[in-house]
């Protein structure tokens, strides 16, 4: 049975939610990234340059989800996904490469698995209030034509 | 510093149960809330000056940076949490509070482990 078009916007309802966790995301990335490359940056150099690397991800992912910009927030989620399993991995398989811990180490076990968990919700989310091209003519609030908020 | 922690930490418990409960009957948070919200900031707000006063102290190894971070990060919280919620009267508007509140108790683990692993 399909679903009935819907014109949910990324940080309503749920999203608000999960907006305010990629908002913590955020900030503690931004935090720790900015305290490991400003007082030791030489002391490992990959493992913090990930460390602000995720943090962009997730000020990117944060607004993008907060303001509907559906390209942009599955573009970043999608980032952050590759990242944390291929840091994961890696820091798994390869411990002695990363000198100290990043935020998406172990898969985010410094973080409960947050970090793992968040980019699934987060397609998941994208997916459940995708817009769909026949829409009522009530539509959006502004009656603009689908599409017109994306990117 | 520690007696607050348990203290804030039953608070921040207390304040779960009234917000999943309001989620649960799809009701806004009112002043009860906003109050146990300010209680608990205010004690957030003692926990810096003391986490300061400590760290101003032997602090043997203790990354100051990353301690007064996580200080300075806990104050952060609440406000934001209850701005965003703000923005929606809603169940979702009313979760961003208990991620808030659950949050803060994860912050005083995240502190002690700073300070411990090096003292």
């Amino acid at each position: 049975m399909p679903e009935p078009a819907s014109d949910q916007r990324t940080g309503t309802g749920f999203g608000k939610v999960l907006v305010f966790v990629y908002g913590i995301f955020a900030l503690s990335a931004t935090g720790r990234s900015s305290v490991q490359l400003g007082t030791k940056a030489s002391e490992a150099p990959v493992a913090y340059s990930l460390s602000a690397f995720a943090a962009v991800v997730y000020i990117v992912a944060t607004y993008a989800l907060a303001t509907d910009r559906r390209r942009l927030a599955i573009a970043a989620v999608g980032i952050e996904l590759v990242g944390v399993l291929t840091v994961g991995t890696t820091s798994v398989l390869f411990p002695q490469d990363y000198a100290d811990a990043t935020v998406w180490s172990d898969y985010g076990n410094g973080y409960g698995y947050v970090p793992l968990v968040l980019p699934f919700v987060g397609l998941w989310w994208l997916w459940h209030t995708r817009r769909h091209t026949r829409r009522s003519p009530s539509g959006g609030p502004s009656g603009a034509p689908p599409g017109t908020k994306d990117s | 510093m520690l007696v607050l922690h348990y203290v804030l930490t039953a608070l921040c418990l207390v304040t779960v149960l009234v917000v999943v409960v309001l989620i649960i009957r799809d009701r806004a948070p009112g002043d009860a809330v906003l109050g146990l919200l300010v209680v608990i900031e205010l004690g957030l707000v003692a926990q810096l000056v003391l986490g300061i006063v400590r760290v101003a102290g032997p602090h043997d190894g203790v990354s100051v940076a990353t301690y007064v971070g996580y200080l300075v990060g806990s104050l952060l919280i609440l406000p934001a949490a209850a701005f965003w919620s703000l923005s929606e009267r809603s169940r979702g508007g009313t979760a961003v509070l208990l991620v808030g509140v659950i949050l803060v108790p994860f912050l005083f683990l995240r502190l002690a482990e700073v300070w411990g692993t090096h003292a």
